[in-house]
C-alpha cells in the first residue's frame, strides 16, 4: 500500500471533456490578456509606455473608416486561408503549404489578367482569372496529396518544399519571361480589367471569403464529406472499416483546400498588389495556419481571430511611425498571443489532479 | 578550375550556416519533435550573436580581442536559441499543444524578435551597428597557417575557411558518435520512434525531449549567428538570413537525419544556393538554380517513402506529441 502511495506522481493528468462553455471562454480570454500583458515587455524595453502603445495600436487600425478599410484588407487573405486549412487540419492533414497554393494561384490568375485582359471582357476576365488560381492551387495541393495517399510520403515536410518551389517560380517569371520593363525586375502592373471592383471601397475579396466562411461550415457539419473527413481525422482505421476510400477522400480535400488557397491568391494580386510578386503570399500561408488551429476549426471564430491578427499588424505600422518602435513588434505579439492561446487548451482539455484531491475522491467513492 | 575552387569555398561559406541549422534541427526530431521554428531560432541567434559581439567591443574597447568576441558571440546564439526552444517545449511536451502550429508560432515569434533586436540596435546605437574591422576579419579569418592554404588546389578546398566551418564539421562526428555509439544516444533514438516502448522501458521520455529539442535550438542558432557575422559582414541583414531556416529543415531531410551527411549535404545545398552567382549554365534561368535544393529534397522525400526501407525514414513518431494516458 504504501508504496504504491509513494509511486503515484505529485500531479496527474486526466482527459475532461465536462467544463462549461462561460469557463472555457473565460480560460481563452484569460490567455489573450496574460498575452497583451508579456507583450508590454518588449514595449517597455524601447522606453515607451505600453498602455499607450496599445491605444495607438488600436487607433491606428480601428479609429478611422480608412484604417479599418486597411485592416480588413489585411484581415482577407488570412481569413481565406484559414478556411481553406480547416478541412486538411480537421483530417489531421499537416498541409503548411497554403504558401506556395497562393502563390500558384496567383500566379495563373496574373497569367490572364497580364496575357488575356484584351480579349475578355471585365466580369468574365475575372471569373477566369478565379477559376484558373482554384484549379492550380488545387493542383499545387493535390501533388503531395497524391503521394501521401500512394506512399505515405510526409506531407508535412513536403507541402513544406513546394513552398519555395512556388515562389523560386515566381522569381523566374519576374525577373525573366514577364518582366515588365527590362531590367526591372516587376512585373507589369495589372489593367484595369483586371481588377477587382470594390465594394464599400474595399475589394469585394471581402465578400468572397464571408460567403466561403458560411459555405465552409455548412460543409464541414452539414454533409456527407464533411463527415468523412470528420471520420478519418478521429481514426484512418475506423474510416478503412467503414468502407472509405481513404486516399481519395485526402486527395478531394486537398484540392478543394488548394483551390481556396489558390482563389486567396487571386483575391491579393487581383484586389490589393494589382500585380504580382515573389513575396505575394507574404507569410500569410503560414500565420493562417494558426489562425485556423486557434479557432478550433470553426469558420465563425476564424473572422474574428483574423481581424485581431491584422489589427496587431496595422497597429503596428501605425507604433512604428508614431513612438519609433519596430513594426516588428506586431511579429512578437503575434508570437506571444499564439504560445498563450496554445497553453490555454491544455487546460481545457485536461483536469490536472493532485495526490491529496485524489485521495478524497477515493474516500468519496467508498 | 579557380572559378571551381571559388565557388567551393563559397559553398563552403553559406554551407556553414546551414550545417548548423540542420545538425540542431536533426538532434530535435531525433526525439520526435518537429520543430518548424527553425526559421525564427536562427533569427534569433543571428541577432543576439550580432548583439553579444557588438556589446562585448563596446564595453571592452581597443582591448577586445576576437576569440572572445567569437566565443561570446556562439554563447549569445547558443542561449538565445536555447530559450526559444524551451518555449517549444514547453508548449509541446508538457502542454501537449500541436507541434506543427506551435512551430509556425515560433517562427513568427522568432523574426519578429531576431528583427526587433537588430533594429532596437540600430536605434539605440543612432544608426549603423558594425563590429571594428580587426574584430570582423576574427570571424571570417582562417584558422590554419599561410603554407596550408597555399598548397596547390586542395589548400583552399581544405584550409582556407573559418572556425565555425571546422566546428560544425567537429560537432557533426561528435553527433554521430553520440547517436550511434552512446546509450544516451540510441535511448534518443528510441523516444523518436516509439515513445511509448520507451517509456514502457523505463526512460524519461519527456526528459529526452527536453534536451535534445533546447540542444538543437541552441545549435541551430548558432548558424544564424556565424550568418551574420561572416557572410552579412558582422551587420544585421534579415533579407539574407530569410529563408535559411527552412533550407535547413529541408536540408535535414536530404541528409535523411543522420549527422555526418549533413557535411556534404550543406556544402552541396550551399553550392545549389550561391552557383547563381559564380556559374552561369546557358539556357537554365538563375532564378531556378535557387529552388533546386527544394526540387531534390522533396524528390529524396518520394524516394524513400517508396522505397520504405527502414533506416531510410522519418523518426516514426515525428510530429506527434507523447500522451501516456492516451497510449
Amino acid at each position: 500500500m504504501m508504496s504504491t502511495e509513494a509511486r503515484t506522481p505529485m500531479v496527474r493528468l486526466a482527459k475532461r471533456s465536462d467544463m462549461s462553455p462561460r469557463m472555457i471562454w473565460c480560460i481563452r480570454f484569460g490567455s489573450i490578456l496574460i498575452a497583451l500583458l508579456l507583450g508590454c515587455i518588449p514595449i517597455l524595453l524601447t522606453g515607451s509606455n505600453p498602455i499607450a502603445a496599445y491605444e495607438v495600436i488600436v487607433a491606428g487600425s480601428l479609429s478611422r473608416p480608412i484604417y479599418i478599410r486597411q485592416t480588413i484588407r489585411i484581415a482577407i487573405p488570412l481569413l481565406g486561408c484559414a478556411l481553406a486549412i480547416a478541412p486538411c487540419f480537421k483530417m489531421r492533414f499537416w498541409n503548411i503549404g497554403a504558401e506556395g497554393q497562393i502563390t500558384m494561384g496567383a500566379v495563373f490568375a496574373s497569367y490572364f489578367a497580364l496575357f488575356w485582359v484584351d480579349r475578355i471582357p471585365h466580369v468574365p476576365l475575372l471569373i477566369v482569372m478565379g477559376i484558373a488560381s482554384a484549379i492550380a492551387g488545387g493542383i499545387w495541393a493535390l501533388i503531395p496529396a497524391f503521394f501521401k495517399a500512394k506512399w505515405n510520403t510526409n506531407e508535412t515536410l513536403f507541402t513544406l518544399m513546394m513552398n519555395y518551389i512556388a515562389i523560386g517560380i515566381v522569381a523566374w517569371l519576374q525577373g525573366g519571361p514577364w518582366e515588365g520593363r527590362k531590367g526591372s525586375q516587376l512585373i507589369p502592373m495589372f489593367n484595369d480589367a483586371a481588377r477587382l471592383p470594390e465594394v464599400f471601397r474595399v475589394n469585394c475579396g471581402w465578400i468572397i471569403v464571408l460567403v466561403l466562411a458560411v459555405l465552409m461550415h455548412i460543409y464541414m457539419n452539414k454533409t456527407k464529406q464533411g463527415y468523412e473527413i470528420a471520420v478519418i481525422g478521429d481514426s484512418v482505421n475506423t474510416a478503412r472499416y467503414a468502407g472509405m476510400n481513404v486516399g481519395w477522400i485526402m486527395m478531394r480535400t486537398m484540392f478543394i483546400s488548394g483551390a481556396i488557397s489558390g482563389l486567396v491568391g487571386f483575391i491579393i494580386v487581383s484586389g490589393a498588389n494589382y500585380t504580382l510578386y515573389k513575396g505575394v503570399a507574404n507569410g500569410v500561408g503560414f500565420t493562417s495556419i494558426t489562425v485556423a488551429w486557434l479557432s478550433q476549426l470553426n469558420s465563425f471564430a476564424m473572422i474574428a481571430i483574423s481581424m485581431v491578427l491584422a489589427i496587431l499588424e496595422k497597429g503596428a505600422n501605425t507604433l512604428q511611425t508614431r513612438m519609433q518602435i519596430p513594426a516588428s513588434i506586431a511579429d512578437i505579439i503575434t508570437g506571444i498571443l499564439l504560445f498563450c492561446m496554445l497553453s490555454s487548451e491544455f487546460f481545457i482539455n485536461y483536469r490536472l489532479i493532485f495526490r491529496r484531491k485524489e485521495e478524497k475522491g477515493k474516500e468519496a467513492d467508498a | 578550375m579557380t572559378t571551381l575552387i571559388t565557388l567551393i569555398v563559397a559553398a563552403v561559406t553559406f554551407g556553414t550556416v546551414l550545417m548548423y541549422g540542420t545538425l540542431g534541427e536533426i538532434l530535435t526530431e531525433k526525439s520526435g519533435n518537429l520543430n518548424l521554428g527553425v526559421e525564427g531560432i536562427m533569427y534569433m541567434g543571428g541577432a543576439f550573436g550580432l548583439a553579444g559581439a557588438f556589446y562585448y567591443e563596446k564595453a571592452a574597447g581597443g582591448a577586445a580581442s576576437g576569440p572572445v568576441a567569437i566565443v561570446i558571440a556562439i554563447l549569445a546564439a547558443f542561449a538565445a536559441g536555447m530559450a526559444a526552444s524551451a518555449i517549444y517545449s514547453f508548449i509541446t511536451i508538457t502542454l501537449r499543444a500541436n507541434q506543427n502550429v506551435t512551430g509556425l508560432a515560433l517562427s513568427i515569434f522568432g523574426t519578429g524578435i531576431g528583427q526587433f533586436v537588430g533594429e532596437f540596435m540600430r536605434v539605440s546605437e543612432k544608426g549603423y551597428v558594425a563590429l571594428s574591422n580587426d574584430l570582423k576579419d576574427a570571424f571570417s579569418a582562417a584558422i590554419f597557417p599561410d603554407f596550408l592554404i597555399n598548397i596547390p588546389v586542395i589548400g583552399r578546398i581544405f584550409f582556407s575557411h573559418t572556425v565555425f566551418f571546422y566546428l560544425a564539421v567537429l560537432l557533426a562526428v561528435l553527433m554521430y558518435l553520440f547517436l550511434r555509439k552512446t546509450r544516451y544516444g540510441l535511448y534518443l533514438s528510441a523516444v523518436g520512434e516509439s515513445p511509448a516502448t520507451s517509456d514502457a522501458a523505463g526512460i524519461n521520455v519527456a526528459k529526452y525531449k527536453y534536451l535534445a529539442t533546447t540542444i538543437g535550438g541552441g545549435i541551430s542558432a548558432i548558424g544564424g549567428m556565424v550568418y551574420i557575422m561572416t557572410t552579412a559582414g558582422c551587420v544585421w541583414n534579415h533579407e539574407g538570413l530569410s529563408g535559411v531556416g527552412w533550407l535547413a529543415v529541408a536540408l535535414v531531410i536530404f541528409c535523411i537525419w543522420r549527422p555526418l551527411n549533413a557535411i556534404w549535404g550543406s556544402v552541396l545545398f550551399g553550392a545549389m544556393m550561391i552557383m547563381y552567382l559564380r556559374v552561369s549554365i546557358p539556357f537554365i534561368p538563375t532564378e531556378i538554380y535557387k529552388i533546386l535544393p527544394y526540387i531534390v529534397t522533396v524528390i529524396v522525400l518520394i524516394l524513400t517513402s517508396m522505397k520504405n526501407s527502414r533506416d531510410k525514414q522519418p523518426p516514426a513518431s515525428l510530429g506527434n506529441n507523447y500522451f501516456r494516458e492516451e497510449r
